[in-house]
């Protein structure tokens, strides 16, 4: 027929694109986790041989791996209820008709979305520096001795912390915002004369009412946390002492560091199951208990 | 409370956060015309004493951010132009094209979504590789050239065509590619729009893939350029604002000129997701 031929010719290029380039890569990812490919194997595929499940065995035996998913989850457990605070709040505070200068202020605060996570965490290396940024001038003003951000592993994680959340919060702060504006006004009209405290229509009116975008908004930004290397490459180069190699930083190192490319495809699995137990546990979680 | 009181302390809150948003933005600008070691004093300076160029010209004559700006122009707008097409096409054909497995088809696209991408990174290297395409442009757009995200933004926008149109014109004999090319795409033309500068942003920004993929600095894009640069020249502050400024003073101004389209695209692609 031929209204169905012009609609695969319209489909064709996309899915060609996605199925050579994404989802062929990713069935051969998973044949080449259970392979040892490494330099010899790129050098002479005959040096190809499969191993079953021993990358992965080999890797939940080693320290580097946990403690490289150890740093990931400590930066998505920090991280995405910083992160989604701080959405809202700025959310909240946008859609107060107190607020003067809305489209000011939310293109503000909206900017640091849009730039370059390179470049933006090459500043933020210069305003942590140890000498010489800003952060430790002003903290200096307080009494605070100056703390060795990105060169203490005490303080490396939490510093990229906050500049994820700098660099992220404005993304969820405009879905929140057009949450907030779909909340039937005469809900908070109603609780005012029955003399509802402004955090009781916060804690009964505004969470409720938000809680399907908040549920949305949490898995996308947990997902996308559990994705971080960027931040750590430019800011520390996975150290101090590897206290912020996430687990793509592990990837990518066991990749195209040491060409260990079937360790790292199941550095990526594994990633990737994690990372599907998490967002399931979350919906999960969220019907049993009726929202959040 | 007080309304005047609670007007303040609101606005007082939105300068705070204004401020804490900006600052890091303005303090790059600044640093980036200041003289060499002038970043590295204290107590730190807010302004430059006497505003230069010098680092900028440093970048472009020495360290090659002429050649990475091209490269980021020359690959962002390639991946916006292919990116474009297909996603078009394809998003059309899933709203208002009827065929078999239609629906179990896009299900299984938006099924995809939950893949990370690095998952399929190290088998495209490898696949690259052989057809010889590390480190070359190609490379960086070849994977950039449909995007599931786009053809589920176009299909949402699309669905509002009213089929009547579209069988109308076929009852007056015109072919689908008629149809698509005079009917449909103007009327996609906001969608386009908002899929061209999401498109954009994200190869513009897109980090680890063009990492992997570019061996060479001839290839290398700015956030790339500027990562190695940073790594050789961590103690050059002034010079590295600089870079950052041109790293993200395009995709900023993009966003500035454009951002009724981009936002709206932000809570079309999301909310109903």
């Amino acid at each position: 027929m031929n209204r169905q031929r012009a609609a695969w010719l319209f489909l064709a290029p996309a899915l060609l694109v996605l199925g050579v380039f994404f989802l062929l890569p990713v069935l051969a990812a998973l044949v080449l986790s259970l392979t040892d490919y490494d330099l010899y194997a790129l050098a002479d595929i005959r040096n190809l041989r499969f191993v079953a499940l021993s990358n992965y065995w080999a890797l939940l035996q080693r320290p580097l791996f946990w403690s490289a998913l150890g740093h990931t989850v400590y930066f998505v457990a920090v991280g995405v209820p910083l992160s989604m605070a701080a959405s809202l709040g700025s959310a909240m505070l946008l859609n107060s008709p107190l607020a003067r200068a809305k489209p000011f202020f939310r293109t503000a605060l909206f900017a640091p979305v849009v730039t370059t996570v390179v470049a933006v965490a090459v500043i933020w290396r210069y305003l942590f520096n140890t000498k010489y940024g800003m952060a430790n001038f002003v903290l200096g003003h307080l009494g605070i001795h100056p703390i060795d951000w990105l060169g203490d592993p005490h303080w490396a994680m939490p510093t990229i912390i906050a500049f994820a959340v700098w660099k992220n919060f404005g993304y969820n702060m405009i879905i929140f915002l057009a949450g907030l504006q779909a909340i039937p006004l005469d809900l908070y009209e109603a609780a005012r004369i029955d003399g509802a405290s402004a955090w009781r229509q916060f804690r009964h009116i505004t969470l409720p009412m938000l809680a399907p975008t908040m549920l949305m908004v949490s898995i996308l930004t947990v997902s996308g946390y559990f994705q971080l290397f960027a931040e750590p490459y430019v800011m520390t180069e996975g150290g101090p002492l590897q206290s912020t190699t996430s687990v793509l930083y592990l990837m990518y190192d066991e990749g195209f560091k040491w060409w260990n490319l079937g360790s790292a495809s199941a550095v990526a699995f594994l990633l990737f199951i994690i990372m599907f137990a998490v967002t399931a546990l979350m919906l999960k979680f969220s019907q049993r208990g009726g929202g959040l | 409370m007080n309304p005047r009181l609670a007007k303040a302390l609101i606005n007082g809150l939105l300068i705070g956060a204004t401020a804490v948003a900006l600052f890091p933005l303005l303090w790059m600008l600044s640093v980036s015309f200041m003289a060499p070691g002038e970043a590295s004093s204290l107590p730190p300076t807010l302004l430059p004493a006497h505003a230069t160029f010098n680092n900028y010209r440093e970048l472009f004559v020495h360290a090659g951010m002429g050649r990475y700006l091209f490269n980021s122009l020359a690959v962002s707008s390639v991946i916006t132009a292919l990116s474009l097409a297909f996603n078009l096409m394809a998003g059309y054909a899933f709203a208002k094209l009827r065929f078999k497995g239609r629906e179990r088809l896009f299900q299984v696209l938006i099924g995809a979504l939950v893949i990370p991408a690095q998952v399929a990174m190290l088998p495209l290297f490898l696949l690259l590789k052989y057809i010889g395409l590390v480190n070359s442009y190609a490379g960086v757009v070849v994977p950039g050239m449909a995007t599931v995200f786009g053809i589920f933004l176009v299909r949402q926008y699309a669905r509002g065509i009213p089929d009547e149109l579209l069988e109308a014109a076929r009852i007056d004999g015109a072919g689908e590619w008629r149809i698509f090319g005079q009917i449909v795409l103007p009327l996609l033309k906001p969608i386009m729009v908002t899929l061209a500068i999401f498109s954009f942003l994200a190869a513009w920004n897109d980090f680890m893939w063009p990492l992997i993929v570019l061996t060479g600095q001839e290839h290398y894009t700015l956030p790339i350029g500027l990562a190695s640069l940073a790594r050789e020249h961590a103690q050059d502050s002034e010079l590295m604002m600089a870079g950052a400024v041109v790293t993200v003073l395009p995709v900023l101004l993009l966003f500035l000129a454009m951002q009724r389209y981009y936002l709206e695209g932000l809570l079309l692609g999301s909310v109903k997701g």
